[in-house]
């Protein structure tokens, strides 16, 4: 995941204050005798360079893996589609304020994707043996297919290049996973609109993000906890930025107040999904986590995973255990109501009354079922990786 | 571009983390200073180089004009004695 501008790695700043002696202030600011602040290389092809990722104890690192690419996936797609406004916005400074926006999300991405196949990575042998459980052999290849965090889910690395031992590579995940292994929200994937769309949906998706990222600083992955905290910080400011939008535009003129009005229209039918727990999060979120094993919590039999995500795990409290891994989305929608309910009023906007819209067969964008326009969008993403796949650039 | 033209044009001032005070980097259209602002912060701190950003509309200065260059700063040229030339430094003062 290379743009033109090169992105900081987790570490490139952090303790590298320098107590400089100079002349004048604006030696100060260029800082003529130091290359490090261009230096943005550091730990470029492994974002996760001398982190230690070993798993938790006890912790089923096919759910983590899987939870890490939602999270990261989330990230990535959003961050593709606010790529697409570059060149198209309004005024030369929106454009890099939002092009700043997708970069920041698109470095939580590379975190979020090199830390899932991380997790995998260490599940190598268990996924081996799991494979001789009975529970675990009567499912078809389809089956497999939509059930994230299983074999199915595995991400191309391991197939496309990477040997065995080796984690697959942020770039595998990003570029040779099909639609239905993407586990996305179905909100980011959405045809950009408008300007107001594209705020309504940033001010959302930011305002979302950030309750999870809040609570995800205490997750008991060390490793999800330090990218959880280093995305509050940008996501705060996603969120600010989105919301002094929309209340500019609702509280503008009554033309703008109409378009921001039509653009969280859009949007909503969107927003329930982003509080429906999947299976994988449920797991990860329980008061006790190191506990649920895989086969403890595998759907019995005949139970789909839809009917299984209808049932929320009533101890799903998320983060008051400090042996959660992961939140449990349903218990930040409150947060998110508080805070839109702030911003709207401020804009004068009605919150919308839209249904959400269902999945197909109860499964959205955490199961890999998406809308139209994720086939579209990553025909583009990923069309030039394809068409080099030993590409070095 | 239309709208450009009724975005004011905003001065911005950084002063970065190890600066004494804040230094002109640039100018920016905003709508307003929040907004002028936050572009800022999105336009000229990017790479970690500020604590502290100023915003000023660029109609709120006022400057010394080309024109009168010569009455302004002429005058100083030939006055040697102002300038702490005719003194001894010590070894131990910097930044002179």
């Amino acid at each position: 995941m290379k743009l033109g501008c090169r992105w900081p790695g987790p570490h490139s700043w952090e303790g590298s204050e320098v107590n400089a002696v100079f002349d004048n202030a604006y030696e100060a600011i260029i800082d003529g005798d130091s290359d490090a602040r261009w230096a943005f290389g550091t730990g470029f092809e492994d974002p996760l360079s001398g982190v230690d990722t070993s798993l938790p104890a006890g912790v089923d690192g096919a759910d983590l893996a899987a939870y890490c690419l939602m999270l990261g996936d989330d990230a990535l797609i959003m961050s593709h589609r606010l790529q697409q406004w570059c060149t198209s916005l309004p005024e030369l400074e929106e454009e890099v304020a939002v092009a700043n926006i997708g970069l920041d999300l698109l470095g939580q991405a590379r975190l979020l994707l090199s830390r899932s196949g991380a997790a995998q990575d260490g599940v190598g042998v268990r996924a081996g043996a799991r494979r001789t459980d009975p529970d675990e052999s009567g499912g078809t290849p389809d089956d497999d297919a939509g059930r994230p965090g299983r074999e199915g889910a595995t991400p191309a690395g391991q197939a496309r290049g990477n040997g065995p031992g080796t984690r697959p590579h942020e770039d595998h995940y990003a570029y040779f996973r099909d639609e239905r292994e993407f586990r996305n929200v179905r909100l980011v994937e959405l045809e950009n609109g408008d300007f107001a769309e594209l705020i309504a949906r940033l001010l959302v998706f930011s305002t979302w993000r950030l309750a999870l990222l809040n609570r995800l600083t205490a997750s008991g992955d060390p490793v999800l906890s330090a990218i959880a905290a280093k995305g509050v910080k940008e996501v705060t400011y996603h969120r600010d930025y989105a919301a002094q939008w929309t209340v500019r535009l609702g509280d503008g003129t009554d033309y703008s107040h109409q378009r921001m009005q039509a653009g969280l229209d859009a949007v909503w039918p969107y927003v329930g999904e982003l509080f429906v727990a999947h299976a994988v999060e449920q797991r990860l979120s329980a008061r006790d986590g190191t506990c649920v094993t895989p086969q403890a919590a595998a759907p019995k039999a005949g139970t789909t995973e839809a009917e299984e995500r209808n049932h929320p795990d009533a101890d799903g409290a998320g983060m008051d255990d400090p042996t959660a891994m992961s939140v449990d989305p349903s218990t930040v929608r409150e947060e998110f109501d508080d805070v839109l309910a702030q911003v709207l009023k401020a804009s004068t906007l009605q919150r919308p009354d839209v249904a959400a819209l269902p999945g197909v067969g109860g499964r959205t964008g955490r199961d890999g079922v998406h809308t139209e326009a994720m086939g579209y969008l990553l025909a583009e993403m990923q069309s030039v990786a394809r068409a080099h796949p030993d590409g070095v650039w | 571009m239309s709208a450009q033209r009724d975005w004011p044009l905003y001065e911005v001032f950084v002063r970065s983390k190890r600066g004494l005070n804040h230094v002109h980097v640039g100018s920016l259209h905003a709508a307003d200073a929040e907004m002028a602002l936050r572009h800022a912060r999105d336009l000229y701190t990017r790479r970690n180089e500020g604590v502290s950003i100023w915003v000023v509309r660029s109609s709120e200065i006022t400057a010394s004009s080309p024109d009168e260059k010569d009455p302004f700063f002429a005058p100083s040229a030939d006055k040697v004695y102002r300038h702490p030339t005719f003194y001894d430094i010590p070894e131990n003062v910097p930044h002179m």
